[in-house]
């Protein structure tokens, strides 16, 4: 099923229905890592990844609106390329990980996942590591978010030149002579 | 009781990763499609990351995935946000067409 949904966001003509399939294949994947028996990194792509990325990729492939069949002018002209290199490249990842290849993978220690009790908490697990190995990759992760942050904004923050707004400085300087005017006037007869 | 070896994540992963490479030779005109496949390997790598901590029992493997996850947020929004103001500026997203650099 990952298989598919990456193949369908490789291959779908609309960039929305990519970004929804690879929604599919994040979803897919986050239940193989329920498998994996990590669960607190499996909730936390769905939140992160299909939660926020996903929302914020369809934001913009909504928001620009492209030009779909000229960006699917070369499809069918890389197509061989692409897949022999594909397949090329598959072809000698699995010949070294899978079963016929090399034996790189040695001892069968590691064709036996190990089992964990049923009160083994991965959060906990995840967290007392987190926090005492890791304790300063996880600061400079938390930088690069507020890196990430700052940049993002700054990026595409424009000023228009259109806008109306107020600047509160000139508006606590201001005196009552700038605003205000008393005109004498002599006074009129009545007719 | 059926088990699943690791060489079978490792071959899944690694397929993924092919699928995601060829992604980036088709789609080399749409930069979205192009984010979205840089996406995909790093879910590939995510998973043999996983799975290695899985049948190791050694939990360092998911803090990487952990940092991983946030690098790759980090990288989405930054090259989204440089992808709407490219497109502001040049009403285009073709990457054919952004072969010079003006600031």
């Amino acid at each position: 099923m990952l298989i598919i949904a990456a193949l369908g966001v490789i291959t779908a003509r609309n960039p929305v229905h990519s970004a929804l399939l690879l929604v599919l294949s994040f979803f897919s994947c986050s239940a193989l890592w329920l498998l994996l028996e990590a669960e607190f990194l499996a909730i936390a792509l769905v939140l992160v990844y299909v939660g926020a990325v996903m929302v914020l990729f369809l934001f913009v492939v909504m928001m620009l609106d492209i030009n779909v069949e000229q960006m699917r002018k070369g499809f069918v002209r890389y197509l061989p390329v692409g897949a022999l290199i594909a397949l090329v490249l598959a072809a000698q990842m699995i010949w070294v990980v899978g079963p016929v290849g090399p034996d790189v993978l040695g001892d069968d220690s590691l064709q036996q996942a190990v089992r964990h009790d049923a009160d083994y908490s991965n959060t906990k697990e995840l967290g007392r590591i987190l926090y005492t190995d890791y304790v300063l990759p996880f600061e400079i992760a938390a930088v690069i978010l507020l890196v990430a942050i700052v940049a993002a904004i700054s990026l595409t923050l424009r000023r228009r030149a259109m806008t109306k707004y107020q600047t509160p400085g000139r508006q606590i300087k201001v005196k009552r002579n700038d605003r205000l005017r008393v005109v004498k006037m002599d006074a009129e007869a009545k007719e | 009781m059926l088990t699943v070896s690791l060489s079978s994540y490792l071959t899944l992963a690694a397929i993924l990763f092919a699928i995601s490479v060829a992604g980036i030779f088709l789609n080399r005109k749409n930069v979205i499609v192009l984010l979205m496949c840089v996406e995909l390997m790093l879910l590939a790598a995510n998973i043999n990351f996983i799975a290695f901590s899985h049948y190791l029992n050694d939990s360092a493997g998911q803090v990487f995935v952990f940092f991983i996850l946030t690098v790759a947020a980090a990288e989405a929004a930054i090259g989204l946000a440089i992808l709407v103001v490219l497109f502001r500026n040049r009403r285009s997203i073709n990457v054919d067409q952004l072969n010079e650099m003006k600031g």
